[in-house]
């Protein structure tokens, strides 16, 4: 870690969850629960056509019949969902901004208080942005550019309207609305989230970043992000999100489709910071995430990088059906948890075509008396002839009170198919400790350190311009943690 | 007083260690501590560098009109204290080059200097390493991770020189050293002596000594010093060893 990284963390120590601020700004909302007058609310404040309104319903009728999943390593109340409002904006959005100057000031405040400035020539220098607060989207930067290459950058809703034939054919078709109870819920109340296209054989030249904030209070936020890379195209996207502190609970619930038609590639890469709730276990997100990529053609590839340090409980398994000959599928996880946090976070990767692989590399952290599960299922179907998996789990535990799990789950229908799974535990030792404050480092600089070298063959896999500040993020989930 | 080290007596475990032990080191002095196996020479090196698995039951440490006491590992460390281990423990995924780097600017922060930034301290690392002969390949490591004895040891006077301490305590550094990696961190150490810091080696065998000229040279048996004096007790011990001691 550099000096640079250490400044910060002083400035950080000072504020345990800074991005924890409420923004004062008039929402607009409909009635709190959920019902058909809702959806159509939503489908009706975004201007949606009437088939997907349909859509939404159909999703909303499956939702109806379907019980939460169960088997998580996960204690929480029942989730009441005729307590939550399901869509909220700025008011005056009825009509999406058409530039900056446009945009309330109060919300560009607060993006700048986050370190995402909207201003174009802000950004981080060759990232574009697209920032959606609570249920709609702000802003898209770069858009013009990307343009230029063909590049679909959007909002969802805004993709909806203008792109209906793309949006018909893939939405839902890698995480249909009667998967699980949360992708059906997702599905009826989606508010806002990404679209990206990237058309057949461009590379595109930038990162595409996202930036979901959950503002108003009692609010879901239940985003839909859709990728879809054509042939021999390329792109990597990274999503970031924070949340104010509040003492309620707060659901997310959202639905990533990324699909990868031949030779193409998809890295995706999350920094999830939602807030964790405070010392005693109150407050925070419950972080319900569907992420699920289809590397549908011949030599495609689709990555999933995650660095987890937020949420009250985070439930989420970003995974890979390999479908095409010789596609590979990856999964890189950082998971911390703190205090009373729960995690129960993996993957899963379902072998189809042949010579397919994956790779799997899981670093959880517990401290505190937080709970961290790794859950993963590795599938070989018939016709996944030589299809290979590596997978290797490591948990590192600070303190005594806090526990780590690890849940392997391989299942294999054609036996050329090769697995290695290696998987450790272990406890930051008092002699690296000592030596660490021996050479003048405190011991929270120390843990840092430890836990820094413990994940990075993770965080080396996150763009650059983010992997900094996801070291910066793994520093300040464990404050607290020791002493 | 530089260090001065007042009847002290250290127990862990229920076990007494330290009993009554008297040391004093002035600036620019540099003091051989030897003693057999079990005499409490390392538990010495460990309570100066506040090492938190004693209990300190008599006595007093002065280092730098400081109360060693009052002080925690890392702020001993930061006003100038530096042990180089016996047993260096490895420090998986740790990148030695920031590491150190955290450390020497840990110090600077204290003593209210400016920190130093990333190009002049990989120049600096650089500079010093070729010195030591130390290949600058090794930098790229983890923290002693994979290091044979040898590099281990090495790699703790690397530090040193990086952090340039006010007193340094070498903990036994000769053990499991050949004759070219004693001569290695022997010069390293001989490069390091001025006469505003001090050192405290604390050896088994008299051999360190043909390298390293102390100034006095105690005799440490059974948690206590017996005999101070001069290098000739380095020679006596040699010859018919610690027994007429005890």
């Amino acid at each position: 870690m550099n000096s640079d990284t250490l400044n910060t963390l002083d400035t950080y120590s000072k504020n345990k969850y800074k991005y924890g601020f409420v923004t004062e700004i008039d929402d607009e909302k409909p009635k709190k629960g959920l019902n058909e007058d809702t959806i159509k609310f939503i489908s009706l404040k975004k201007k949606e056509p009437v088939w997907m309104l349909e859509w939404r319903l159909n999703a909303y009728s499956k939702w109806k019949k379907m019980k939460e999943p169960k088997w998580a390593n996960l204690s929480f109340p029942e989730i009441n969902y005729q307590d939550i409002y399901y869509y909220s904006a700025p008011k005056g959005f009825d009509k999406k901004p058409k530039d900056l100057s446009e945009v309330d000031p109060k919300l560009i405040e607060t993006y700048n208080k986050l370190g995402i400035p909207l201003e174009e020539q802000k950004v981080l220098a060759g990232v574009a942005v697209d920032v959606v607060f609570d249920s709609v989207s702000v802003a898209t930067t770069y858009k013009g550019e990307l343009e230029k290459l063909g590049i679909i950058f959007c909002s969802i809703g805004e993709a909806i309207q203008k792109h209906p034939d793309i949006i018909k054919k893939y939405l839902g078709s890698v995480i249909p609305p009667g998967d699980h109870s949360f992708s059906a819920l997702n599905s009826a109340v989606f508010t806002d989230g990404s679209f990206v296209y990237i058309p057949e054989g461009v590379k595109c030249p930038m990162e595409l970043s996202t930036y979901f904030r959950i503002n108003a209070e009692n609010t879901g936020q239940f985003e839909r992000t859709l990728i879809i890379a054509d042939k021999g195209s390329y792109v990597s996207y990274l999503e970031g999100c924070t949340a104010p502190k509040r003492d309620d609970n707060q659901l997310h619930a959202a639905n990533v489709e990324l699909i990868a038609l031949e030779d193409a590639e998809i890295k995706y890469s999350t920094v999830q910071n939602w807030y964790p709730g405070d010392e005693d276990g109150k407050g925070g997100i419950y972080n319900f995430v569907t992420k699920r990529g289809l590397c549908a053609g011949k030599n495609s590839k689709i990555s999933w990088t995650q660095v987890e340090t937020g949420s009250a409980i985070t439930w989420k398994y970003p995974s890979c059906i390999l479908k095409g000959d010789n596609s590979i599928g990856e999964f890189y996880s950082v998971a911390i948890t703190n205090n009373f946090q729960q995690a129960d976070t993996g993957t899963k990767m379902t072998h189809i075509g042949k010579n397919t692989k994956s790779k799997i590399i899981s670093k959880g952290i517990s401290l505190g008396k937080s709970q961290n599960t790794y859950r993963g299922e590795v599938s070989f179907l018939r016709k996944a002839e030589k299809a290979r998996n590596y997978t290797q789990c490591d948990s590192l535990l600070v303190g005594n009170q806090c526990g780590a799990h690890t849940v392997p789950y391989i299942d294999s229908k054609n036996n050329t198919a090769v697995i290695e799974h290696e998987a450790s535990t272990s406890k930051i030792n008092e002699d690296q400790l000592y030596y660490c404050r021996q050479r003048g480092l405190s011991h929270e600089e120390a843990v840092s350190l430890i836990v820094n070298g413990f994940c990075k063959q993770v965080l080396q896999e996150l763009p650059m311009e983010f992997a900094v500040e996801a070291q910066k993020l793994v520093s300040i989930s464990l404050e607290g943690s020791v002493g | 007083m530089f260090l001065e080290i007042k009847n002290l007596s250290v127990k862990i475990e229920n076990k007494k260690i330290l009993k009554s032990l008297n040391l004093n080191i002035n600036k620019g002095e540099v003091h051989a501590i030897m003693g057999p196996n079990g005499s409490g020479k390392s538990t010495l090196a460990n309570v100066l560098a506040g090492k938190e698995d004693y209990e300190i039951l008599n006595g007093k440490i002065n280092f730098k009109d400081n109360d060693l006491f009052d002080l925690n590992i890392e702020e001993r460390a930061q006003e100038g204290m530096f042990l180089a281990f016996q047993y260096p423990v490895e420090i998986p995924g740790v990148n030695i080059t920031p590491f150190l780097h955290s450390a020497i600017n840990s110090k600077r922060k204290r003593l209210n200097e400016d920190e130093i930034d990333n190009l002049s301290f990989a120049k600096l690392l650089k500079s010093k390493a070729s010195d030591l002969g130390i290949n600058i390949d090794m930098l790229k490591r983890s923290v002693n991770t994979g290091f044979s004895g040898g590099e281990k040891k090495r790699y703790e006077i690397l530090q040193m020189s990086i952090l340039n301490p006010d007193l340094a305590i070498l903990d036994e550094t000769d053990s499991g050293l050949d004759i070219d990696a004693l001569k290695i961190v022997t010069d390293g150490v001989n490069k390091l002596k001025t006469k505003d810091n001090s050192f405290l080696i604390i050896t088994h065998y008299q051999k360190l000594l043909d390298y390293i000229k102390p100034d006095y040279v105690h005799v440490m048996v059974n948690g206590s010093i017996v005999k101070s004096g001069s290098c000739e007790i380095a020679a006596e011990i040699e010859k018919d060893g610690f027994q007429k001691f005890q």
